[in-house]
């Protein structure tokens, strides 16, 4: 009888596996996993959790990888085997297919919106961050915008890579300083040393004479126009006076 | 909210040890243990996020995930029969101490088969009595029963236990 009993007792001795409260950390959201991916623009650290993807860099290494994930987020993080789609998701992501979904919670509602904003910038397109701005109804936050832009905790992915100065400059980048913008804007098709030199001469948009339309140079409806019916706009007023009105799809002025 | 998930991590850390043993003798084997506790875990944590402050405060961890724990394995229950096999599991041999470990590992999955065995009603009562040594106002507590009720069912579900594999009875 007392057998049984001390018997009965050591099973409250069993220890959980290893690993077993980071699973159910990860399991509520609470802890992230991460992998290393291979990618056109070379390896790339991911982080996810259940409600999608929390973070990226190019990270020289795992233990740097988790250095920067733990100051910028914060969260429990464990390397792990990714999800089946990840991968996929990833190539599809960078090939300017939207399938993704992120986690942005620890970021504040207008950093949020910052990089919704900037995640509808189609692939092979820049805007300037004013645009950003006005796009999110914070039309004097430009200076905001691009400190939201420079702490994106999910670069490539969440392409501000796509957010240009208006004067040429191609401005900095959180995800490898203007060089590594510059090569993926590249990567992505856009011509981005006549678009400096278009910036530089003062250049903001394209109209096209036969629609009347203008657009910001990169906007992919205008990119077929033949060359002699495009013109070239400083600014808004002029465009407006000369007859044109705002594209509806990349949005360069309020479309009234 | 910040709060509540400090908390819950270190629900999940201190407790976790103690909710897998109540999975493994509830279930007689750790595979399904495992899926108790997180599931144990899951429950706690919805449950947490709509605890008013107060209720939050003044918890008593312990019985509450016991509860929870009890209430997984009754509605698992509802589902499928226990699996009882898996004598000699693949996964990790850390859930025991580095002592003895084979002999202790086939003798812990041996009685936990036993005790998988029991109808739930005794089952319960069992393990919470005589595996985590709850008094029987606990135990009743965290069965929602009398506590005539759980000494006569830990009387019982000791006596089958002892009858060994011959006298095992259904539900």
């Amino acid at each position: 009888m007392t057998a049984l009993m001390t018997d009965l007792k050591r099973l409250s001795s069993m220890r959980a596996p290893d690993g077993f409260a980071e699973r159910v950390l990860i399991e509520v959201g609470m802890a992230d996993s991460y992998a290393r991916f291979g990618t056109v623009l070379g390896n790339v650290y991911v982080a996810w959790n259940r409600f999608g993807v929390s973070a990226a860099a190019r990270s020289a290494s795992a233990a740097e990888f988790e250095d920067w994930f733990g100051q910028d987020v914060g969260r429990p993080l464990v390397a792990a085997e990714p999800p089946a789609d990840l991968a996929e998701k990833i190539a599809d992501e960078l090939n300017g297919k939207r399938t993704m979904r992120f986690d942005l919670r620890g970021l504040t509602e207008f950093e949020q919106a910052v990089l919704r904003k900037t995640y509808q910038i189609p692939r092979g397109e820049v805007r300037p961050y004013g645009w950003v701005a006005r796009e999110i109804r914070r039309p004097a936050a430009v200076r905001a915008v691009g400190t939201a832009l420079a702490n994106n905790p999910i670069p490539y992915f969440i392409p501000c890579h796509r957010v240009v100065r208006t004067d040429g400059e191609i401005g900095n980048y959180g995800g490898g300083g203007p060089e590594a913008k510059k090569a993926i804007l590249t990567m992505e098709g856009v011509r981005v040393n006549r678009l400096q030199e278009l910036a530089r001469a003062g250049v903001r948009y394209q109209g096209v004479k036969t629609t009347k339309i203008f657009c910001y140079p990169t906007c992919h409806t205008g990119r077929h126009a033949l060359e002699k019916n495009i013109v070239w706009l400083h600014d808004e007023a002029s465009a407006r006076a000369a007859g044109f009105r705002p594209c509806k799809v990349c949005r360069p002025a309020a479309v009234a | 909210m910040e709060g509540v998930e400090r908390l819950f991590e270190r629900m999940v850390r201190e407790h976790q040890h103690r909710v897998f043993a109540v999975g493994f003798a509830l279930t007689g084997n750790r595979h399904d243990a495992e899926e108790v506790a997180q599931d144990t875990f899951l429950r706690a944590y919805r449950a947490l996020a709509t605890y008013p402050p107060e209720r939050i405060r003044d918890l008593k961890q312990r019985p509450w995930l016991h509860r929870i724990a009890v209430n997984v394995v009754r509605n698992r229950a509802r589902g499928a029969k226990p699996r009882t096999a898996e004598l000699n599991g693949s996964e990790s041999d850390n859930a025991l101490g580095p002592e003895s470990r084979a002999l202790q590992r086939a003798e812990m999955d041996e009685l936990a088969c036993r005790l998988a065995g029991l109808p739930p009603r005794y089952r319960e009562a069992v393990v919470l009595r005589h595996v985590h040594e709850m008094s029987y106002e606990e135990v009743a507590e965290a069965l929602d029963q009398p506590v005539g009720t759980v000494k006569s069912n830990v009387h019982r579900g000791l006596k089958l236990l002892r009858g060994g594999d011959h006298d095992r009875v259904d539900d």
